[in-house]
């Protein structure tokens, strides 16, 4: 889906902050780790089942959600949600549980976890399989989006290599989901794999109290899955040892927009912007801002972004986040109201046409910006619609289009109040910067079929 | 113990009937799509949130009845929610 973004894995590079790079420890320019690479790069997987270092009634389960809970580990799919707590969520239940490692990964700007899929298959196997046996699992379902073609065949060598080994573990099965912006959402992935169409759903129940064929069910981020692996090896306390106080640990970081080597980068929770952009090699071009989080982030303006610090702690306050590891920067040649109407435009391409208020709202919202774009529009309204759209969905998606607008309001008031009094500018023709997927939907064959039809 | 009203978007095809029932909590937004205030109801709203329940053509409103905190297991569901 993400036709225009850089679809190459960025080559293995050195990553801003020291004690990096954790995750990305031995990645290559191309191919995968295989698993006796792997194996040399980080040691052999723990097995929770001797239950050395057993303490009392605690099972090596439970002691590995403990140590989760110690680390601090929050999912890395955008929400933050603590690993442990579902986890724990998930074991509470009375029927067996189903880990769903999700890979889907359908925001056009993130890359993280189709790279690490491609790069280092095992690091996140290892951390499904752990997660498996922490929460009394005996199947896990890995989830790649149709697109990351790479990724795939990655991961089902890398499953394929551990299959004659591990004769009790988990079965681990692949599967790909839909190129489509909400498809990757925790209840539309269970609706998915269960056969229904990849939409989301009403909560509760939620995932882990009911989830695929009513089981329990653990859906995870593939990249938080490979911390999991990790903190198994090496501990709560050696996890915690780099990152902030909120937010422990590092993270991937998918940067595009004008820079030498945009990719995937390993940091540091709380690294300077700066040194991110340093280690990609610097600006090409003046940053007019950053889009934070990806189409569903939130904006920061150029001023800031010299001094702006990559965790919850620094972003919280200018209202901003990570998200699942997402800076676009946006140049100073292009026009942050035309870039701002077109991401608009395109979240409300990607509704899942579900629900009244995101269906009809994304679009009078995205309306309401192109409206600006042209001219002769005040800003005014745009602001009454994100009041009638926030938290009016089944799922987030028209929260996020609403992060999107509202925050470029924010953070380019003067573009906005120039092309409301005197119309387009002359950024606003150039061609779009920000990556965007050129068809919004649709390339499954089945609609395609019969839409050639008509 | 309260009750609230919430409206499932994925069930609700905006006939808006449940404005017209429960007008004290429930306006309608320019698309005709419900906007609800979630606030536990009082008196006799209960009785009004009901009869608009049960007269959605799609069964999109849901009265949620929170248990008083009694001590419960940890991770438990918070809210049950039913069909009237």
């Amino acid at each position: 889906m993400s036709a225009t973004a850089p679809v190459e894995r960025p080559p293995a590079r050195p990553s801003p902050g020291a004690r990096l790079p954790r995750l990305f420890a031995g990645i290559t320019a191309e191919g995968a780790l295989t698993l006796e690479e792997h194996i040399a790069i980080h040691g052999p997987l723990p097995d929770l089942l001797t239950g050395a270092g057993r303490r009392g009634r605690e099972t090596p389960g439970t002691l590995l959600i403990h140590e989760i809970q110690r680390a601090g580990l929050l999912g890395r799919g955008g929400a933050g949600f603590p690993l442990a707590a579902k986890l724990r969520a998930v074991a509470e239940r009375r029927r067996r549980g189903i880990v769903v490692v999700n890979a889907s990964e359908g925001e056009p700007a993130s890359l993280k976890d189709r790279t690490l899929l491609e790069a280092l298959p095992h690091l996140v196997l290892d951390g499904a399989l752990l997660a498996a046996q922490a929460i009394g699992s005996d199947e896990v379902i890995v989830c790649v989006c149709e697109t990351a073609r790479e990724a795939h065949a990655a991961a089902r060598a890398a499953i394929a290599e551990r299959a004659p080994l591990e004769r009790r573990s988990p079965r681990v099965a692949l599967r790909t989901v839909p190129a489509h912006y909400v498809a990757g959402q925790e209840s539309a992935l269970i609706s998915y794999l269960g056969g229904g169409p990849a939409l989301p759903g009403f909560t509760p129940p939620m995932p882990f109290e009911q989830g695929l064929r009513r089981r329990p069910t653990l859906v995870s981020n593939a990249e938080t899955l490979a911390h999991v692996s990790l903190i198994a090896r090496h501990g709560a306390d050696w996890f915690r040892q780099i990152g902030t106080a909120e937010q422990p640990g590092s993270a991937l970081v998918t940067l595009s927009g004008p820079v030498a080597s945009p990719g995937v980068y390993e940091i540091e929770y709380g690294a300077s912007l700066a040194s991110l952009i340093a280690a990609a090699g610097g600006t090409t071009r003046h940053v007019r801002g950053a889009l934070l989080g990806g189409y569903a982030g939130s904006w920061v303006p150029g001023d800031r972004l010299d001094s702006l610090l990559l965790s919850s702690e620094h972003l919280g306050p200018l209202g901003a986040a990570l998200g699942a590891g997402i800076v676009l920067l946006l140049s100073d040649a292009a026009c942050p109201v035309a870039e701002t109407a077109r991401a608009a435009r395109w979240l409300a391409s990607q509704s899942a046409g579900q629900c009244g208020p995101c269906v009809f709202g994304l679009d009078a919202l995205a309306g309401s910006v192109e409206d600006v774009l042209r001219g002769g529009a005040p800003a005014a309204p745009i602001g009454r619609l994100t009041g009638l759209i926030a938290r009016r969905g089944a799922c987030g998606h028209p929260d996020g289009a609403v992060n999107l607008v509202v925050s470029a309001l924010r953070a380019f008031a003067e573009e906005f109040d120039d092309h409301a009094r005197h119309g387009p500018c002359e950024r606003c023709t150039r061609a779009a910067e920000l990556p965007l997927p050129r068809r919004p939907v649709d390339r499954t064959p089945g609609r395609a079929a019969a839409g050639a039809r008509r | 113990m309260s009750t609230r009203v919430r409206v499932n978007p994925i069930a609700c095809e905006a006939h808006g009937m449940c404005a017209e029932l429960l007008p004290e909590r429930i306006s309608l937004d320019p698309w005709g799509y419900p906007i609800v205030d979630g606030a536990p109801l009082r008196g006799e709203e209960v009785e009004h949130a009901v009869r608009a329940a049960r007269a959605c053509p799609t069964f999109a409103l849901l009265l949620e009845r929170d248990q008083p905190r009694a001590p419960r297991p940890a991770g438990a569901g918070s809210a049950g929610s039913q069909r009237l």
